[in-house]
């Protein structure tokens, strides 16, 4: 098993390098200096203080050479600091971001989980009942909404017309002088929407996906046995279907870590969520390159742990994945 | 004859797919939704009561009434002349991002597949680190340095939309190319371009078609969602994602402005999955029971 881990750690460092190099391509490549911003629009700016300014950041080199010495200090997490009035250190700017984007995804992971199963092993049990064409269509539904106009929808209607949720932020202005229990429900009121709206898409896929391998794995000889042998039909569906067709929803788990990180982007903008995903948009729009680099980066690293830890777990709750690739 | 046979095959195959189609009623609801989208589409100038970019100062944020059937935005311009002409938007994004997102997916996904080996290792490693970067991010990464034209939008939904086709093409290729019409082509002397191109890719098509009609759902959404973030189709050409910003800024006082939109971005979206799941269930009726 030890060794399993090792070779995909191992593995995944190519996958390391390609993913700085990739990062820095698409911002060099790209038509258009990532200095532009402070100099084109000021005519005050002369062609010496535009040339010191690219000296400054390194941008006259050749490019492998300004590769190698951000890929260096990249790989010591120190990305630079941000073009922002602020000029504070992007690993810093980054760092106080990501726990709350973090946090979001894990909470949508839950919630996408403890909705979408039972979802899919009941229209799987009972396949072509009213339960299972109402969930097909709540899927359809699902995979063709905009998140974004979900989310104003939501806003419209429990925040506006309504009144019973808050529109945007983490917590209220009144926050610090609540008590405990009252700090909790602020919380818990400001979370609801972005939460809900955020898994609203992986719900859908998630129950459609955990529908179809339930049926597959209803259809198997083992079940079969199992209902042969007189086992009743709430055993043979929760301790011997269920286990099997959950083995595949760690795999899943983890390949929908970049959905929900870049989904971010959107509703932590629409839900004025301070997380890395508002961080993005913000520098995006003010073309902050080093801390779009850093969170290309980031977010691309998550990614790729998000995979080894799926493939780990996939690997300790199926011991055939480990002993079919150590040989 | 070589023809001759094909043809009646192919025909045949034809049939049976648009025999198995007409029977699956989601499948032409959203065969529907597409037809309704071209024609709209097609017809703009037709359609669209007003100039969609015609300000009218008297009516700024008029709700939907008889004048103004879904009512105006900010500037007093009429909503669904405005998404009347974004529907031309939708129906370019969605075709040439695919377009491009296929062009490329098939390309590196045959090369791949055909020649094996170090080329396969290659790009396959190519396209698992592209999957590492949320698209959206890798998206907006681009855009911010470049014009937000929609003819970049679409180069860019394109360029970083085609890894699962590269990975389909390159599954179908591996086990195409083992089968015996193709080690006759070889032996026969057939050149590499003309085994990929006319033994294996026709052969290969099918799931490609698919994936394409719903990756032009997923585009439609993309851009959508750019133009509601501000760096996408930019005003004053009017888009369903631009016209849902105005509904976000005047969230409290304008809810037309975020219902109409967005309800014709979810049909044309559920028109193409639909359509996309449809053709896949005709041209494999195995998978119907899943």
């Amino acid at each position: 098993m030890l060794l399993y881990i090792l070779r995909r750690i191992v593995l995944s460092i190519p996958l390391l390098i390609g993913i700085t190099l990739i990062s820095f391509l698409v911002i060099h490549l790209a038509p258009g200096e990532p200095t532009g911003i402070h100099t084109d629009l000021n005519p005050r700016v002369t062609a010496a203080s535009k040339a010191q300014l690219r000296h400054l950041y390194g941008l006259d080199e050749p490019l492998p050479i300004q590769y190698l010495k951000w890929a260096w200090r990249s790989a010591r997490l120190d990305f630079g600091r941000s073009f922002s009035p602020d000029g504070r250190k992007v690993t810093e700017k980054i760092g106080e971001r990501i726990p709350v984007t973090l946090f979001l995804s894990l909470l949508e992971m839950l919630v996408i989980v403890a909705i979408a199963l039972p979802i899919g092993i009941l229209s799987a049990t009972r396949q072509y009942s009213f339960f299972d064409k109402a969930t097909t269509i709540f899927v359809f539904i699902g995979f063709a909404i905009p998140t974004f106009w979900l989310a104003l929808l939501c806003m419209n209607l429990f925040g506006v017309h309504l009144g019973w949720l808050p529109l945007s932020g983490l917590k209220s202005m009144d926050y610090s002088s609540l008590s405990w229990g009252g700090k909790l429900l602020d919380r818990i009121r400001h979370l609801l929407l972005p939460v809900l709206v955020g898994s609203f898409g992986g719900l859908a896929g998630f129950s459609r996906y955990m529908r179809s391998t339930m049926l597959e794995v209803i259809r198997q000889d083992y079940i079969r046995t199992a209902r042969a042998k007189g086992l009743p039909e709430r055993m043979v569906i929760y301790h011997h279907a269920l286990r099997n067709a959950l083995l595949p929803v760690v795999t899943i788990l983890g390949l929908s870590v970049p959905g929900l990180i870049g989904g971010g982007v959107i509703f932590e903008t629409i839900f004025a969520i301070p997380g890395m995903g508002q961080l993005f948009y913000g520098s995006v729009m003010a073309r902050d390159y080093p801390v779009i680099m850093g969170i290309l980066v980031i977010g691309a690293v998550l990614t790729l742990l998000g995979n080894l830890l799926a493939d780990i777990c996939y690997a300790l709750v199926d011991p055939r994945i480990r002993l079919s690739k150590e040989r | 004859m070589k023809s001759e046979a094909r043809g009646s095959s192919s025909s045949g195959r034809a049939r049976s797919f648009w025999s198995q189609f007409r029977r699956n009623r989601l499948a032409l609801g959203g065969a529907f939704l597409v037809a309704l989208l071209f024609l709209v589409a097609l017809l703009a100038p037709a359609l669209s009561p007003y100039d969609p970019t015609e300000i009218d100062p008297e009516h700024i944020l008029s709700p939907p009434h008889p004048n103004h059937w879904l009512g105006t935005d900010r500037l007093g311009r009429d909503v669904l002349s405005r998404m009347i002409w974004g529907s031309r938007i939708s129906l370019l994004v969605g075709f040439v991002s695919v377009g491009i997102s296929t062009a490329i997916g098939i390309l590196l996904g045959a090369l791949a597949g055909y020649y094996g080996r170090w080329v396969d290792a290659l790009i396959m490693r190519f396209v698992d680190l592209m999957l590492c970067f949320p698209t959206f991010f890798l998206i907006l990464a681009v855009i911010a340095f470049l014009e937000p034209s929609i003819w970049n939008i679409m180069v860019v939904i394109g360029a970083t939309g085609w890894m699962g086709v590269a990975r389909l093409v390159r599954a179908e290729f591996l086990s195409l190319k083992e089968r015996e019409f193709v080690i006759s082509a070889r032996a026969l002397g057939a050149s590499d371009l003309r085994i990929i191109f006319r033994h294996l890719l026709p052969n290969a098509l099918a799931p490609v078609l698919v994936s394409a009609t719903l990756g032009v759902a997923g585009a439609i959404l993309t851009e959508s969602a750019l133009s509601f973030l501000g760096i996408g189709i930019q005003p004053p050409t009017p888009s369903w994602g631009n016209i849902l910003t105005g509904g976000k800024d005047n969230l409290e006082i304008a809810w037309w402005l975020s219902l109409f939109p967005g309800l014709a971005i979810l049909l044309t979206v559920l028109g193409y999955n639909l359509l996309g799941e449809g053709i896949r269930d005709a041209l494999d009726p195995r998978l119907r029971e899943r």
